[in-house]
Formats: structure tokens, C-alpha cells, sequence
């Protein structure tokens, strides 16, 4: 009887991970199923004495087993170069170990961050998260310590620790990951943050569309309630309204109302969640905590450039050959990410452009791949790097419907409150589309940049703010699908 | 009625039990009616109006009954780079009347695309003739 190693990962499982388990049970080996490490093209992933085969269908289970499946071993797993590249903090379990299992989280570090929060008391925790340079990894960039300070200092008896778990962002999963491959980190940072700033309890908002995370959370919130206790978290589940990811919407959904945005001031720090102060994160701020409490701020803070510091966990997804969650220091290139890491596309044509940062990120071209991953650097090339999510797109796209898209999208989920994201999207879909006809084009680009800068600056959130940057990238760099060469070709 | 009733008895009645309970119902019946949004509205002391707005803002809820099987479709963007535009006409021509085919932005696979989710079941490196056989067998 051999141990085999498959993930239960929602995207193993959609790959027939759950299929395999059950083959290999069946002929009597025993089954453990693992997080996954996160080499997405290689799932379902098999792993036998620490060596790897993939991508594994039911019809290969007895070469496996007899030795005779060369074609699918990539060798030892933890040496392959996916692997061996990245410097994995948060995703350091990836792979290793049995989600739910408390055993496996305390045998490889588990809870000792919360340990030393408890020793070192709120005020040096909270001093301990700002010296690591821990930004808000939802897309703000944020100082997690300055915004837990807020609350650790604002007055009032009730605080909460919201997660932010709607991630919603196409071409990210870096949440999802955490979620069902490692939930017990994820509520040790909770139950961190909570201690930090005097909160008794927290919710983690998760997305409907992610079942098994919501299972796999809801089941480590039962099993781990003794060892964070007081603190108390529950899981809520959202319905299916993107916008809701953007926090004070996300407030107003946990408070049973529609998802529309809140106008800030006030600050969810200051009046948050009930209109208490609260501390909204995103689940790979959240998730980095442990690592930063249990190693100390500077081991962190040693990673990074500028003043992106630590990792990211970058995610790649699209049309490309080596798709999945590749965790690096930031001051990588884009390039080396998508080329290098990535492989290129997976229909084997030349990349066309990379959106990064999700449907609000902006798209951009080859001849920007030399940009650094770091908050700074992308801002200055007018794109953001958001939740870390990169989708790559091959030749055949046409950028002009996809700008259009970002148009409809945004239409399709803008809560309505207020009127640039609500009409703007609305106008900006029908005036590509006249575009896209052929129809004065040039008229009605300058037409679109003027609507993208009032849907930039009036908007409350980021949905109408930042619609503008795939929008507006498209158009900039890749102004032949909006006949513009045509049109210059004719003066 | 008395699974609703059993539904509200279970989730209390503050207001940020709403969502919980719709969920709860539109799970149980699969939609949210009238009729259960006066029951809800009474149970949380909120106005129907305050209740229908939330049943309308969220995609999750809907006010009519549809029996048919359905399968969504994810269409965001990282699925686009991965032909879910041609695959959705395809699924929408073996579906035909008898399946819903529903557009959901992400399930979160984005770089094993094109994905769908049937109920709780993730399906994911679809192409025509796997989606055909998924809407076949429901």
C-alpha cells in the first residue's frame, strides 16, 4: 500500500482530482488529500514519496502504480522550478499539508504567531504589523498597522475584524488558495488582528461562487473556536454582487442591506461594521500576519523593494502554458512572470497583452513587461497591480472588445449610487460599440477619455474609478483595434 | 410555510440575518416570493420595500420560480482568453430550452478556463464537446 498525495483545492477537484482519489483508493493505497502547491496546468497533481505526476486522468492510475508513467513524472515536486524560484511566506504550506487538519497546521508552526501576539499585547503587535511594511493586499496598498493603529485607538467597546473574502477579480485565486488549502492561518491572523485592536469578534465574508472554501472555513472555524477563543469568527456568504468587494458595500451586505457603497468619511476604522471601528482586510493581509508575529516584523519586511515590502502572491491565469499561484518578493518584472515563470501562452501563439490586476487593471503590452511588480512602479505606468492577478491574452484578442467589456461589466455590477459608475458604464459600452462600427471613431474615442475621466475622479468607488484603466490602456496601447491606424493612415 | 417558518426560527431577528435567510430560502424554493418577502420583512420589523431591494440588488435571489436544470458559465475575462465566448454559443445551442445557461463573472479557476459550475460542482478545461455532455447529463 502506497500513501498518495492528491489536493482537494477546488481547482484539482474541477480537474477530476476527486475522480483519481477515488481510483487509487479503490486498488487499496491510501489517500491523503493535501492543499495544493499551486501548479495549476499540472492538476491533478499526484504525489508518491515526494515525487510528482501530472496532469493525471483515471486512465493513468496503473502506469503510476506500475512505474510506467515517465511521460507524467515531473520529478521531486518541491525541486521543480516553479517551486524552487518562489519564496513562499503565506503559500509556505502549499502542497503539505491537510487543510482541516489541526495537526498538521501546529506541526508545521501553527498558532505560534498568535502565541507571541498573546505575550507581546496589543499596542507591540500593532507596532510589530506597521514595521513589517504589511500593505492591504485587496488592491489599495494600505499600511495594515496604520489602519489596525486607528482602530486599536479609536473609542468604543464593540470593534469587529471584517475579512475580506470576495474575490471576485478574474484572474485571481490567491484568496480561494488560502481559504481551502490553509483556513487555520487565515483565522489565526483574524484572531491576531483581534487582539491587536481590542475586537472580540470577526467575519469572513466569502463570495457564493466559492463553495468549497466556504465549506473548508466554515469546518476549520468549528475545529480551531477552543484555540482562538475568546475571539469568535463567523462565516457569511455573500450573493453573487461583485461590487460587494469593495468594503463599505461589503459592510452593508454583512449588515443585511443592499451592497451599495458608503461615502467615505467615515472610515470603516472609525465607523465600521454596526458603526463600530473595524478592521476590514483582505485574506492575503490577514494571511501574512502569522508569518510576520511568529518570525518578527523584519523577516518580512527583508523581502521587497521600495515600499512594497514582503511578498506577493502572484497569481497566473489566462491563456498561458504555466498557469498558477507563484508567491515572489516584489520587484520581479512583469515580464519574467509571464514569459519566464509562465511559459508564454498555452495555445502556443505570441502574447498579445496582460491584464493585470483583475477587471478593473489595466492591459498592457509586451513593450511594457519590464516594469517591476511593486505598487509604485505600476502607478507610475498608469496600471495597479490590485489583488496580484495577471491574465494573459494571446493574438486573437481583440482589445477594443475587450475594453467594451470592462464597460459592460462595470454596468452589469455598479450598485447604482452613484452616477458616473451607474450611466457612465452604460454610455462608455454604447459609444465603443459605435467605435467598434466604425462609426467616428476619433469623435467618439475623445469622447470615451473624457467620460473615463469623470468615472475616475466622481466615483465613489473603485468599480466606476478604476473601470477607466483597462479601458483607457486598451485604447493607448493598443489603438489599431479601435481603427485608429486606419483613420491615420487616411490623412 | 413551515419550512419557512423553521428557516427564520433558525437565524433570529436581526437585520443581519437577512442575506442568511435568503439564501436559506431561495435554496429551499427556489426563488423568494411575495408572499415570503412579507413573512421576512414582519420577522426582521423591516419594510417590504427594504427587503424586496435587497432580493433585487443581489444575483443570487430570484423573485421567480425557474425549475430548469442550469449551468453557469463563467465569461470574465481570464475564461475569454480561453475561448468561453465561442463555448458559451455552443452551450447555448445544445441547451436550448430545456437548460438555463447562466453567466457567472469567476469561479476562481482562471488559469484552467473555461470553467462552469453545476450546483456545487466545479468543471473546469471545458471545451463544446465537454459542456455538451455536462448540459446533456442534467
Amino acid at each position: 500500500m502506497m500513501q498518495i498525495r492528491i489536493s482537494d483545492d477546488a481547482l484539482a477537484i474541477a480537474c477530476g482530482a476527486n475522480l483519481l482519489a477515488r481510483a487509487f483508493a479503490e486498488r487499496g493505497h491510501e489517500v491523503v488529500r493535501t492543499s495544493s502547491w499551486g501548479m495549476h496546468w499540472l492538476e491533478p497533481l499526484v504525489e508518491i514519496d515526494g515525487i510528482g505526476y501530472g496532469p493525471v486522468e483515471a486512465a493513468h492510475v496503473d502506469a503510476i502504480l506500475g512505474g510506467t508513467a515517465d511521460a507524467l513524472c515531473i520529478g521531486r515536486i518541491a525541486d521543480h522550478p516553479f517551486i524552487a524560484s518562489q519564496t513562499r511566506l503565506t503559500f509556505a504550506r502549499a502542497g503539505m499539508t491537510r487543510p482541516t487538519s489541526l495537526d498538521d497546521y501546529a506541526a508545521t508552526g501553527g498558532w505560534a504567531g498568535l502565541e507571541r501576539a498573546r505575550a507581546l499585547g496589543a499596542e507591540a503587535v500593532v507596532a510589530e504589523v506597521t514595521a513589517s511594511g504589511l500593505r492591504g493586499r485587496g488592491g489599495a496598498g494600505f499600511p495594515a498597522g496604520i489602519k489596525w493603529n486607528t482602530v486599536r485607538v479609536a473609542p468604543g467597546s464593540e470593534k469587529y475584524i471584517v475579512c475580506n473574502a470576495d474575490e471576485g477579480d478574474s484572474g485571481t485565486f490567491a484568496d480561494r488558495m488560502v481559504m481551502e488549502g490553509d483556513p487555520f492561518m487565515l483565522i489565526e491572523g483574524m484572531a491576531i488582528a483581534g487582539l491587536a485592536v481590542g475586537a472580540g469578534k470577526g467575519f469572513i465574508y466569502i463570495r457564493s461562487e466559492y463553495p468549497h472554501a466556504i465549506a473548508k472555513m466554515q469546518a476549520a472555524v468549528q475545529l480551531s473556536s477552543a484555540i482562538v477563543a475568546p475571539f469568535e469568527v463567523e462565516v457569511r456568504v455573500g450573493a453573487g454582487a461583485y461590487v460587494c468587494g469593495e468594503e463599505t458595500s461589503l459592510l452593508n451586505s454583512l449588515e443585511g442591506r443592499r451592497g451599495e457603497v458608503r461615502a467615505k468619511p467615515p472610515l470603516p476604522a472609525h465607523e465600521g461594521l454596526f458603526g463600530c471601528p473595524t478592521v476590514i482586510n483582505n485574506v492575503l493581509t490577514l494571511a501574512a500576519v502569522p508569518f510576520v508575529l511568529s518570525q518578527g516584523a523584519q523577516a518580512y519586511a527583508d523581502y521587497g523593494m521600495g515600499r512594497s515590502r514582503g511578498t506577493m502572491p502572484v497569481q497566473i491565469a489566462g491563456n498561458v502554458k504555466h498557469g498558477g499561484l507563484y508567491e515572489t518578493a516584489f520587484g520581479i518584472t512583469l515580464g519574467e512572470i509571464v514569459e519566464k515563470i509562465g511559459g508564454g501562452t498555452a495555445s502556443g501563439r505570441p502574447i498579445r497583452a496582460v491584464q493585470v490586476g483583475g477587471p478593473l487593471g489595466a492591459y498592457f503590452p509586451p513593450a511594457l513587461f519590464d516594469t517591476p511588480f511593486d505598487y509604485e512602479a505600476f502607478t507610475a505606468v498608469d496600471g495597479l497591480i490590485g489583488h496580484g492577478g495577471i491574465t494573459v491574452f494571446d493574438d486573437s484578442a481583440d482589445m477594443a472588445k475587450q475594453a467594451r467589456f470592462a464597460f459592460e461589466f462595470c454596468a452589469a455590477e455598479s450598485c447604482g449610487k452613484c452616477t458616473p459608475c451607474r450611466i457612465g458604464s452604460v454610455r462608455g459600452r454604447e459609444t465603443l460599440d459605435k467605435v467598434i462600427a466604425g462609426e467616428a471613431s476619433e469623435a467618439n474615442l475623445q469622447l470615451v477619455a473624457d467620460l473615463c475621466e469623470t468615472m475616475k475622479f466622481g466615483s465613489l468607488c473603485a468599480l466606476g474609478g478604476f473601470t477607466p484603466y483597462p479601458v483607457m490602456s486598451a485604447i493607448t496601447h493598443f489603438p489599431e483595434d479601435f481603427g485608429l491606424r486606419m483613420a491615420e493612415a487616411a490623412e | 410555510m413551515a419550512e419557512l417558518n423553521e428557516i427564520l426560527r433558525a437565524h433570529g431577528s436581526r437585520q443581519d440575518a437577512l442575506l442568511p435567510i435568503l439564501h436559506d430560502v431561495q435554496a429551499a424554493f427556489g426563488h423568494v416570493s411575495e408572499v415570503t418577502i412579507r413573512e421576512i420583512a414582519l420577522h426582521l420589523n423591516l419594510s417590504r420595500a427594504e427587503v424586496s431591494g435587497v432580493v433585487s440588488f443581489y444575483h443570487d435571489y430570484h423573485r421567480t420560480p425557474d425549475p430548469r436544470p442550469a449551468i453557469k458559465l463563467c465569461r470574465a475575462e481570464s475564461c475569454q482568453s480561453r475561448g468561453s465566448e465561442a463555448l458559451a454559443i455552443a452551450a447555448e445551442k445544445v441547451a436550448g430550452a430545456r437548460v438555463r445557461v447562466e453567466t457567472v463573472y469567476c469561479l476562481g479557476l482562471c488559469s484552467v478556463g473555461p470553467n462552469a459550475m453545476i450546483g456545487h460542482e466545479v468543471h473546469a478545461r471545458l471545451d463544446n464537446g465537454k459542456v455538451a455532455a455536462l448540459i446533456g447529463a442534467l
